[in-house]
């Protein structure tokens, strides 16, 4: 059994009070909070261990590059990859734009197409528009079924010879909803099309194995599960990591520069151009042995029980509804609402008020919320360290602003 | 200034049926404005006889605060000459804060007299994530009547 208000107590930052109300931190799907235990690996990290890594010939560098690798390898651990397989990036955004300017670029033409749904973040859209402009394919959206789900009908549809890349989020970071991502995989591999997953809403809050998904790369940030910010990761079959092009060039990326060209180091350095972020990756490494202190199997556990409470406590709020999956089955706590003819904005100031912090708007998720016909969302995200007194607080604050707005 | 102050209720009022929502047949200027981070849109079509602001159209989707300011500020600016309304907006954005100014802009003792309805939106000032969304409608129409 998890003492889930010990864990919640290894988060100094939730025993601060907003506006004379204890803080309810339902926005974790943004960005999460911070155990003591990642707090302190950074602080210890500069405060022994700081040198540039992969540079020095003396011991502190040394150290300080051990400490880099064996993050990556608690990383790829985490994953069900190899260590070489993992390739540091700022966030998942530069993940995909890896891939995007590494892989894409080069092998994508006119004629060709890409396959991405409509519950994309735009992190998996914006990069593939940019290889669209360059390259000239074309890029088609899959729908979604009336409860948020992915329209799989709609998928087989689309899914033909021409499609040469399928992008799919495990999770929604608006909706919530757990994509069908194996069975997307298997099928894009069965056209010829390889696969990019964005796991930035599952890995944080599911256990991912990145071999049985199928997919070819998967995408995830940092500081989404409980890591610091600057730092996320791009998983690649390994022949894949093999043939693409580094996106970026620079320092520490090459093993020989010469006026007329260069070549390049080994995968996964040759991702990495720069000085990286290394003291960011030890962080994410303690961050990652957390949650496996915790295992991955109860934070999912713990998720859903608070997922199936938040659901229920919300579909008693006349006026309430949730855009997205109504139910806590392949889900996780990513909870979009809207109140009546409350906007989202007006929402977030009066929840605030009661120490509620929610997020409002369109959650980088614009074609999302252009299908679903609002122009925002109010978003509650749940994460290991909330408890259910956090969802009676937002409850109790929606009756405020239906007060407020003379809402019945 | 609490938050029920703030979302008294003339800004429900203006945000429930917000005023000067018919278009206007052929506009002289006309400008769009967007707050690309919260999603708040405006668009702002006015008529001039001279001039004067002789016809206005607002409309937009998005808070209270930038619908209710809109709908307010569409009431305010109607028949004013350019000057006029140069000069409100100028009030507008220090009653808000946004042209700093050491000038007391509205008179507790005599609410209202100032700026009209538009005092309402001066509890916006406490929050200062949402005083983008009252400026909205004013920076628009500061860029239509601009052209």
């Amino acid at each position: 059994m998890i003492d889930w208000d010990a864990v919640r107590a290894d988060f100094p930052i939730l025993s601060r009070e907003m506006n004379g109300y204890p803080l309810a931190y339902l926005d974790s799907a943004a960005t999460s909070q911070k155990p003591r235990a990642v707090l302190d690996a950074i602080i210890e990290f500069y405060t022994t261990t700081n040198a540039n890594v992969h540079r020095g010939a003396y011991a502190l560098a040394d150290e300080a590059t051990q400490a880099y690798e064996a993050a990556r390898s608690t990383v790829a651990r985490f994953v069900g990859a190899q260590t070489d397989e993992i390739v540091f990036t700022r966030g998942a955004t530069s993940a995909f734009n890896t891939v995007a300017y590494g892989w894409a670029l080069r092998n994508l033409r006119e004629d060709d197409r890409i396959l991405l749904t409509i519950m994309e973040h735009h992190a998996n859209i914006v990069p593939w528009q940019l290889i669209s402009d360059l390259t000239g394919c074309d890029i088609e959206f899959v729908g979604l079924t009336p409860d948020g789900r992915l329209d799989m009908e709609d998928f087989y549809h689309l899914l033909d010879d021409d499609v040469k890349l399928v992008g799919a989020s495990m999770a929604s970071n608006v909706l919530g909803t757990i994509n069908p991502i194996e069975e997307i995989a298997e099928a894009a591999h069965g056209v010829g099309a390889l696969v990019i997953a964005d796991g930035a809403q599952a890995v944080p809050h599911t256990r991912v194995n990145v071999y049985e998904t199928g997919v070819d790369w998967l995408c995830f940030s940092g500081h989404k599960m409980l890591g610091p910010t600057g730092i996320g990761a791009l998983w690649g079959r390994p022949e894949l990591l093999e043939s693409m092009e580094p996106a970026e060039g620079g320092g520490e990326m090459i093993t020989d520069v010469r006026l007329d060209g260069a070549t390049w180091a080994a995968v996964p350095h040759k991702f990495e151009a720069g000085t990286p972020p290394f003291a960011q990756a030890v962080g994410l490494g303690a961050a990652v042995e957390y949650l496996e202190a915790i295992g991955m199997d109860n934070i999912e556990a713990r998720e859903r029980e608070l997922t199936e409470y938040a659901l229920k406590q919300m579909a008693n709020v006349d006026g309430l509804t949730v855009h997205g999956p109504p139910t806590a089955e392949k889900r996780v706590g990513a909870i979009s609402f809207t109140l009546a003819d409350i906007h989202p904005h007006d929402l977030a100031t009066i929840l605030d008020q009661r120490g509620v912090a929610i997020r409002a708007g369109h959650h980088c998720a614009r074609p999302l919320a252009r299908s679903l016909d609002v122009p925002a969302t109010a978003r509650a995200s749940l994460y290991l360290y909330n408890r259910e007194s956090d969802i009676d607080a937002l409850i109790e604050a929606l009756a405020d602003a239906k007060e407020l707005f003379s809402v019945a | 200034m609490s938050l029920e102050e703030m979302y008294r209720a003339v800004i429900l009022d203006h945000y429930r049926s917000p005023r000067n929502r018919e278009p206007v047949e052929r506009p002289d200027a006309t400008a769009e404005g967007s707050n690309p981070l919260c999603g708040d849109e405006v668009t702002i079509a006015v008529q001039l006889d001279g001039d004067t602001l002789s016809a206005i159209s607002v409309q937009g989707q998005g808070c209270s605060i930038s619908q209710a300011s809109a709908s307010m500020m569409s009431q305010a600016v109607l028949g004013k000459t350019e000057k006029e309304i140069a000069e409100m907006t100028e009030t507008f954005k220090k009653m808000m804060g946004v042209i700093e100014t050491e000038e007391v802009v509205v008179d507790e003792d005599r609410p209202g007299a100032t700026l009209g309805d538009l005092e309402a939106l001066q509890g916006v000032r406490k929050f200062p994530v949402r005083i983008k969304c009252a400026d909205l409608a004013w920076t628009t129409l500061e860029e239509a009547l601009g052209q």
